[in-house]
């Protein structure tokens, strides 16, 4: 019986401005590989099923554990973490490609940045002590807690992004991530104080407003983030905030 | 609780308390990013210090990973905070930017580095093809037994060995038992080496409330539940206590060089204990950030400019070199074997005549790397070639390791050579102290001030007593 084995389509670009292409590895399949494995496979002989030399295939990944969120990419149609993709539960071809919501940098690698811009614009951050010390915080309820517990997981790894229809090339839309962010800072008492100036930053450009209400965003998420919760809430509270900025002006 | 420790002494923030400290900063740094007090230069790596005549330290060069960009940084000091060396072992618990190349690069250029030969193995890690997936001592903690099969019935062994402190014995003291069972003994579960983790016989509820975060770890990279099957696990290189040496103000030999985290030396000796690396990371930032300040307030003169666009030759000219290599080798190949060789001998068990021949296969390893063939010559985003230095870095730094487990004829924390058994203060309480040189590393050794508490031997099969722990407190 010929030896197992697993043949990735990689859909490869050579940098932000060329075209891509599509290039076929194969390799021998082993039971504890996953997708990042199998790319380091390639790495130590990086030729294609054709034979040819080629570059190895160049992709982001640093915890694999998904902590950091710098794998993800779309693997046969879905996007997810590369790390967490067993071998053992894909076809004998895979496919993958790069996030297509992401400018490309080269390959599998995506600039994420967006994102983390969008968390600077939401000001997704908690005031705590700076040079001196401000004393304990105050103690939050523990289902306060574990509601907020579900929303801290977030890695900011983009696959909300990815699947949501109103993240496309005509639209500025946020994204979900940085509402599931603004909504954890609001459970926060000391966070809470900010909370205004958050939904600011979600009724402007870009913000909660562009919200299609696909919920795609909570079916891809792999931390099983409520997203769509915290969609409805902070949706909300920016109506409750633009009527009340109405009639107090 | 942790493995070593008796008593609680550590906050958890649900099952990933890693994860949330990890994020919790990351939102700081944004929070000071908009406040314009912090820039950041995101995706860009540390090639080298730059130093003045009289050799302290100015700034550094580093490279845009991106558009392969070098640039010189000048600095009134240098923070050196860039975490472990897991990847000098190939596969081990720690992420794929800890190639240990930035302490590394300190290192060939002046700083000393110390205690390289103490490599903490932790016991209980999903072994995989691309990393070692920590299984954290929580589950340990929370009642997890650790067993393997014995004429066909389970034997919790460390239970067995260690009856005062049974699962919750420290990390080197498991992963010793994990690797006699299954090494000497070959009981490895159905003769592989691993062994079972077990919380199968606890609550599930209780344990989705308390370390769902680590079980899911399992469940997604295994595959499998832990609330029904027993995890199969193994030992996996985890920390360094060893790194650059640094006073108690976290400077390094290096006049204006800072080092905190992982990458330096100073706090965990040959062991550490579980958390420990957080008490480390916050206290010597705590003591670096005043003591940086200081030291750019007392310098005099600034430093030339003729030294950054010298560092910066130098850093192109050996790029240079890189993308012209042409020969047969594969990094990531050398890469892997370099892992394996050090896992096998430089971890749980080291035994002298091995310990040579790892140094020699590490030599070989650099004569090979002269024959590396680059096999992207690409300018941007160009993966490999930031590799092949880092590799090299790779090797400059286990030399040290290797030679320093040589050096240590005794037994001591995590570092267990079976010809010495036995801990020995008389002649080994002493910090390694490694200087580079192209010949290989110089050591020269520290006495250790034990003045305040009178060493004494590590017993985990009986309590501590009572009247000696007065004393020693």
């Amino acid at each position: 019986m010929a030896e197992r084995t697993q043949i990735l389509r990689i859909k490869r670009q050579q940098n932000p401005n060329s075209e891509p292409h599509w290039e076929e590895f194969e390799i021998p399949y082993l039971p504890h590989h996953n997708v990042i494995s199998m790319l380091m496979e390639i790495r130590r002989k990086p030729v294609t099923r054709q034979g040819k030399r080629v570059a190895p295939v160049v992709f982001d990944a640093n915890c694999l554990e998904e902590v950091c969120g710098s794998c993800t990419m779309v693997i046969d149609g879905r996007v997810r973490q590369g790390c967490s993709q067993l071998a053992d539960h894909l076809d004998p071809t895979v496919t993958i490609e790069p996030m297509s919501k992401f400018p490309v940098i080269r390959d599998l690698w995506v600039d994420r940045s967006k994102m983390f811009e969008a968390l600077k614009k939401a000001h997704a951050w908690i005031p705590i002590d700076g040079t001196y010390d401000l004393g304990p915080g105050p103690r939050i309820a523990p289902d306060v807690q574990q509601l907020a517990y579900l929303f801290s997981r977030c890695m900011t790894c983009g696959c909300c992004l990815e699947a949501c229809p109103q993240v496309n090339s005509h639209s500025k839309f946020m994204g979900a991530a940085v509402i599931g962010q603004v909504y954890l800072m609001s459970q926060h008492p000391t966070g809470k104080m900010n909370h205004d100036e958050r939904l600011q930053a979600m009724m402007a450009e870009g913000g909660i407003e562009d919200c299609g209400n696909a919920q795609n965003c909570v079916e891809v998420c792999p931390k099983g983030i409520p997203l769509t919760t915290a969609i409805g809430a902070v949706g909300r509270q920016t109506s409750i905030k633009w009527l009340r900025d109405l009639f107090m002006k | 609780m942790r493995s070593g420790a008796r008593n609680h002494r550590t906050a958890f923030a649900g099952a990933t308390t890693g994860q949330q400290l990890l994020y919790a900063l990351d939102e700081q740094v944004r929070r000071y990013e908009v406040g314009g007090q912090v820039r950041k230069f995101e995706g860009w790596e540390m090639l080298s210090l730059v130093q003045d005549e009289s050799g302290e330290c100015r700034g550094i060069v580093a490279i845009d990973t991106r558009s392969l960009e070098m640039r010189a940084f000048p600095a009134d000091t240098v923070m050196i905070a860039t975490g472990g060396p897991g990847l000098v072992f190939g596969r081990s618990t720690q992420s794929l930017v800890n190639t240990g190349s930035a302490a590394s690069a300190a290192y060939q250029q002046g700083a000393t580095y110390a205690n390289g030969e103490f490599i903490q193995v932790h016991p209980t890690a999903v072994p995989g093809e691309d990393k070692n997936r920590l299984i954290s001592e929580s589950i340990r903690g929370e009642g997890g037994r650790v067993w393997t099969y014995r004429d066909g019935k389970p034997w919790y062994f460390l239970e067995e060995m260690y009856p005062a402190y049974g699962n919750l014995v420290p990390r080197d003291i498991a992963t010793r038992a994990i690797h006699k069972v299954v090494f000497e003994d070959k009981l490895g579960v159905d003769g592989n080496p691993l062994v079972y983790l077990d919380v199968s016989h606890l609550d599930p509820e209780e344990l989705n409330r308390k370390v769902a975060g680590v079980l899911e770890i399992y469940e997604k990279f295994a595959g499998q539940d832990p609330r029904k099957v027993p995890m199969k696990i193994f030992p996996a290189m985890h920390y360094s206590m060893g790194g650059l040496w640094v006073d108690y103000h976290q400077q390094t030999n290096v006049p204006g060089l800072f080092a905190a985290g992982e990458c330096e030396f100073q706090y965990h000796g040959a062991n550490r204990l579980g958390a420990n690396s957080l008490l480390s990371c916050m206290y010597g930032g705590d003591v670096a950030s005043p003591a940086m300040i200081n030291y750019s307030k007392s310098r005099k003169s600034a430093a030339s400019s003729r030294i950054y666009d010298s560092e910066l030759t130098r850093q192109r000219e050996s790029f240079d070199k890189i993308f012209k290599m042409d020969g047969s080798e594969n990094a990531f190949a050398l890469w892997r074997e370099l892992g394996e060789v050090m896992t096998e001998n430089v971890t749980v068990v080291r035994h002298n005549d091995k310990l040579k021949i790892t140094d020699d296969r590490i030599l070989e390893y650099k004569d090979r790397w002269g024959r590396i063939g680059l096999n992207d010559k690409g300018k941007w985003a160009n993966q490999e070639v930031l590799f092949v230095r880092q590799l090299w870095n790779m090797f400059e730094l286990a030399r040290p390791m290797t030679l320093g487990a040589l050096n240590r004829n005794e037994s001591r924390g995590a570092h267990y050579k079976p010809e010495y058994p036995e801990r020995d203060d008389a002649n080994f309480m002493k910090t390694t102290m490694a200087a580079w040189s192209s010949d290989g590393p110089r050591f020269s050794w520290d006495p250790v001030d034990a003045s305040l508490i009178k060493p004494r031997p590590r017993r985990y099969d009986v309590d501590k007593p009572a009247t000696e722990a007065r004393t020693a407190a």
